[in-house]
C-alpha cells in the first residue's frame, strides 16, 4: 500500500469515534426530553446542563477530527 | 478551490524585530486588539450614562456581567470571588474573538491553540499555584479522592493525577476544535457553491442556493457554538479553580 492510501484509510479510521459521541448524544438527549416531559418545571436548569454536556461530548468528536487533521496534513 | 485551512494562515502585518527574535504585529494580533476594543466599547459605552431602567447596550453589558458573576458564585462559591475577574476576562475574551472570527473575512483568532492553550495553561498553573498558596501541602489530597476502599487507593491517584494532568489540554482542544471545524464546514459548503456556478453556469447558480442556505442555517449553528464554547471554556475553568478554593467538596 503506498502511503497516500494508507493515510486515507487512516483518517478514515481517525473519525470511527463519532460512532460513539453519536451514540451518547442520541442517550443525553433522550434524557434530556425525558426529564423535561416528567419534570417540565425543572426545565431552565436541565437546559444549561443540556447545553453544557452537548458540549463536552461534542468536544470529543471534534478530538477526532483534530487527529485527522493531524493525520491528513502533518504526515 | 484553496484548502479549507488557508483561512487560518498568520502572516505577519509588520515586522517588529526585537532582541534577536520578529515580535511581528501579525492578523491574529489585529483580530484579538479589534476583538478587545470591541469588548472595551461595549462595557465602556454600556455602562457611562449608567440609568435604573437600562438601554440596549447597557442590559448586554449587565446580563454579561451578571451571567459570570452567577457562574462564579454557583461554580466557586463565595471563596472563590477573587477570581471573578479573571473568568469575566476570559469569557469576554473568548466570547468576543469567537463572535469576531464568525464575521465574514475576519481572522479567528481562537482558532488557534496557541491562544487557547496560553489561556488554559495559565488557568491550570493557577489551580496549582492558588491551591499551594491556600492550602498548603494539604492541596495534594485532591488527587486522594474520598470514600473509596483501601485497596483501590494505589491505582486511583496515579487515574487521578493523569485526569489532572489532562486538564489544559482537553480545554484548549476543546475550544480550538470546535472553532476550526466549525470555519472549515462553512469553507467547505462556500466552496460547493463556487464549484456549482463553475461547473454549470447558470443552472449552477440557482442550484449553488442549496448549499448556500445550509451555510445560512450553519453560521446560525456557529454562532450558538461560539457563545456555548465561551460558556464552556469559562465554567470548565471555574471548576477546575474550585480545587484550589475547596479541597474537600
Amino acid at each position: 500500500m503506498d502511503h497516500d492510501s494508507a493515510k486515507l484509510i487512516a483518517v478514515a479510521i481517525a473519525v470511527l469515534p463519532l460512532l460513539g459521541v453519536g451514540i451518547g448524544l442520541g442517550h443525553l438527549f433522550a434524557a434530556w426530553i425525558g426529564a423535561v416531559g416528567r419534570n417540565p418545571e425543572a426545565a431552565p436548569t436541565l437546559r444549561s446542563l443540556g447545553f453544557l454536556f452537548f458540549a463536552l461530548t461534542e468536544a470529543i468528536g471534534l478530538f477526532a477530527l483534530v487527529i485527522a487533521f493531524m493525520i491528513l496534513f502533518v504526515f | 478551490m484553496e484548502s479549507p485551512l488557508a483561512q487560518f494562515a498568520i502572516h505577519p502585518l509588520f515586522h517588529l524585530p526585537m532582541a534577536g527574535y520578529d515580535l511581528a504585529f501579525t492578523n491574529s494580533s489585529l483580530a484579538m486588539l479589534l476583538a478587545f476594543l470591541a469588548t472595551v466599547v461595549v462595557f465602556m459605552v454600556g455602562t457611562r450614562k449608567a440609568a435604573v431602567v437600562p438601554g440596549t447596550l447597557q442590559s448586554v453589558a449587565e446580563s454579561i456581567y451578571q451571567f459570570v458573576e452567577t457562574m462564579v458564585e454557583d461554580n466557586i462559591g463565595h471563596g472563590g470571588r477573587h477570581f471573578f475577574p479573571l473568568i469575566f476576562a476570559i469569557f469576554t475574551m473568548v466570547l468576543f474573538g469567537n463572535i469576531f472570527g464568525l464575521i465574514p473575512t475576519n481572522f479567528t483568532f481562537t482558532s488557534h491553540i496557541v491562544v487557547t492553550g496560553a489561556i488554559a495553561l495559565f488557568v491550570f498553573c493557577l489551580v496549582i499555584v492558588a491551591g499551594v498558596a491556600r492550602n498548603g501541602l494539604h492541596w495534594f489530597s485532591i488527587f486522594m479522592p474520598s470514600g473509596v476502599p483501601a485497596y483501590i487507593i494505589p491505582l486511583m491517584i496515579p487515574i487521578e493525577i493523569i485526569s489532572f494532568l489532562s486538564r489544559p489540554l482537553s480545554l484548549s482542544v476543546r475550544l480550538f476544535a470546535n472553532m476550526l471545524a466549525g470555519h472549515v464546514i462553512l469553507h467547505v459548503f462556500a466552496g460547493f457553491c463556487v464549484l456549482l456556478a463553475g461547473l454549470l453556469g447558470g443552472f449552477g447558480i440557482i442550484l449553488s442556493l442549496l448549499p448556500l442556505s445550509v451555510n445560512v442555517a450553519f453560521m446560525g449553528l456557529e454562532l450558538l457554538v461560539a457563545c456555548l464554547q465561551a460558556y464552556i471554556f469559562a465554567i470548565m475553568s471555574c471548576i477546575y479553580l474550585r480545587d484550589a478554593v475547596d479541597v474537600h467538596h
